[in-house]
């Protein structure tokens, strides 16, 4: 056995390299957020909200990708919300040990660390080709398959937390099992939930890749769900490998957006989670 | 729901229907129908991306796989060259966020003092919900340049030389390549591996920790020959996590990769994933065109491969957090 003087020299180091690899992460945190303030705040006119894209040097905004991100997200979560608590509360209440549920939890985890970009090629094989074209609908069915795994797993581990005692006591009560769920455990574990959905949006906000050949983008104002639409990511990722300086400057506004946005809902969240656990 | 049953007679009571005779049914059914949707929502994905991509398939052979041909001008596709990238970038990513993940795993369980432990953890996990696009374009406009300035000139003079290990380290200094996009990926699987590490960590049975003290053990001891151990099967599983997502990144490496087809050894050489290359040439291929499918195909690759790591971590993370 090496020396006590040796072994506390040791200890030391260790700990000293793992205090700088927490403050690393920390720094790099910081420097990506510097980055994009520094390069995304200038460029965050009045017209990045007012003005659709535009040609380079026309003075566009971002508006369009904006709602058309907006709207899309809306129907991925109208879409994806209700099939994923139902399938949270399938694990938790129903198929609680049963073996389906073990299958289903298994799968809904790959699920959810599956390559993005592998569900955008899925809507299109599902969607795109057999209609004919991109569309903002298909944009909102491949997010909303990207929401559903997320929504499941929260949605089953904050149900695991409320209490057995509040089920058997409504039972007992004589209140048939969809009102159990809907009226006592569902709202036990409210806040959670929609803690789940406020992180499955987050992650909805963000995603480029499952956008890419499903919604496909759209340089100019366009409501129409049936056909390609702009969504902010897209924008930004189109913007942001152009030559052109104002492009570039709009993309980095964008990406402030996005960032500040994403962030902010899952600070918000975990705030929630860390006070129900 | 009736409140009042007393007073009422029996015969009325039990003519009255149960509630939930209808509904319950319903409402189990739907819970049912919603867990078979996942299967098949899966099932599906597979499926089509299967068949999307068999032309490219039968046109090619089996040896779609290790060709590393990708010509859309004679139309010779083969897999070989994204394979190896994905993998090659992957494992650097592993490797890179390997050390970061186990010290900062750590720190947060046996150094950091208490009030700081929250708000430092918390900061880690932002670094996951940072959207792709954005580490894409930081990674392009802040960490290429610098890599090239500054990391691959000096390595390039002084390790270039060297015979073997050489060969990591051949090419220009281009800043975008295989190097840049492991490290922009490490970043990225950084907080995975970490809170998984954590919550593995803190599931190690204070008494264990506490008798390894109680013989005069360092933290660092305790950390390496008591928690480590203890939860090995766990963070094997949470490394494999790392790894699945790092494989079918996208957008952060489409930006540093530098996509080109080329089969290269050198950490510096531009290369591609299989992400990489379908977010990248998706663009130029016709609905229906045998780039098209072979792209496809390519997905269903990518598709096997994360399978197979993501499925095989989970079993290892549950088997231990269960016991």
């Amino acid at each position: 056995m090496a020396s006590l003087a040796r072994r506390r020299a040791t200890d030391y180091t260790v700990k000293a390299i793992s205090t700088g690899f927490a403050a690393l992460s920390i720094v790099l945190l910081a420097w990506i957020l510097w980055t994009l303030l520094s390069r995304g705040l200038p460029a965050l006119g009045p017209q990045v909200f007012t003005r659709v894209m535009g040609p380079p040097g026309a003075g566009g905004g971002l508006l369009n990708a904006i709602v058309g991100s907006l709207i899309q997200i809306v129907i991925a979560l109208l879409v994806g919300t209700p099939i994923g608590l139902m399938c949270g509360t399938f694990l938790a209440e129903n198929g609680r040990g049963t073996q389906m549920a073990n299958v289903v939890r298994f799968i809904n985890d790959v699920l959810l660390s599956a390559p993005s970009i592998l569900i955008g090629l899925f809507v299109y094989q599902l969607l795109v080709v057999p209609l004919g074209g991109f569309s903002g609908w298909a944009g909102s069915i491949a997010l909303a398959i990207l929401i559903i795994p997320v929504v499941v797993r929260t949605t089953e581990d904050m149900l695991n937390l409320v209490p057995i005692g509040l089920r058997e006591a409504a039972f007992a009560l004589g209140a048939p099992q969809w009102k159990v769920v809907t009226l006592v455990t569902w709202r036990a574990a409210r806040a959670g939930i929609v803690t789940g959905i406020l992180l499955a949006l987050a992650r909805a906000a963000g995603e480029t890749a499952p956008l890419l050949f499903t919604s496909l983008g759209n340089n100019g104002w366009s409501l129409d769900m049936s056909r390609p639409m702009a969504s902010l990511p897209i924008a930004i990722y189109q913007y942001a490998a152009s030559p052109f300086e104002d492009w570039v400057a709009l993309a980095w506004a964008g990406a402030l957006l996005i960032t500040v946005g994403v962030l902010t809902l899952n600070i918000l969240s975990r705030v929630v989670l860390a006070k129900i656990k | 729901m009736d409140a009042t049953l007393s007073g009422t007679p029996a015969g009325q009571v039990l003519a009255q229907k149960p509630t939930g005779r209808i509904s319950d049914p319903i409402f189990v059914g739907l819970l049912w129908a919603s867990g078979i949707f996942v299967l098949i929502l899966l099932g599906l994905i597979i499926a089509m991306l299967f068949e999307g991509g068999l032309p490219a398939l039968r046109e090619f052979g089996i040896q779609f796989l290790w060709s590393t041909s990708w010509n859309p001008v004679t139309e010779r596709f083969g897999a070989g060259v994204m394979v190896f990238g994905t993998l090659f970038s992957a494992v650097i990513a592993v490797i890179v966020a390997l050390p970061l993940s186990f010290g900062i795993a750590f720190f947060l369980t046996e150094i950091a003092p208490g009030p700081l432990r929250r708000p430092i953890g918390v900061a880690v996990q932002l670094l996951a919900a940072i959207p792709s696009i954005i580490y894409g374009m930081w990674g392009f406009f802040v960490v290429v340049p610098l890599i090239a300035a500054y990391v691959q000139p000096p390595l390039i003079e002084w390790l270039g030389p060297l015979p073997v290990i050489g060969a990591l380290f051949q090419g220009p200094p281009l800043g975008a390549g295989m190097l840049t996009a492991g490290l922009i990926l490490a970043l990225m699987i950084v907080p995975f591996i970490t809170a998984m590490f954590v919550e593995v960590l803190e599931s190690v049975p204070p008494m264990l920790k506490e008798s390894a003290y109680g013989v005069g053990a360092t933290t660092y001891e305790v950390y390496r020959n008591v928690s480590v151990p203890y939860g090995r099967t766990a963070m094997v599983g949470a490394v494999m996590l790392g790894l699945g997502r790092a494989l079918g990144e996208t957008m952060a490496v489409t930006f540093v990769i530098g996509n080109a087809t080329r089969m290269s050894a050198s950490l510096f050489a531009p290369g591609a994933t299989i992400a990489s290359t379908i977010a990248n040439e998706f663009p130029e291929a016709s609905m229906g065109s045998l780039k098209l499918q072979s792209l496809l195909q390519l997905g269903f690759i990518l598709f096997v491969i994360s399978f197979i790591v993501l499925a095989l971590s989970r079993v290892l993370v549950r088997s231990k957090l269960k016991s």
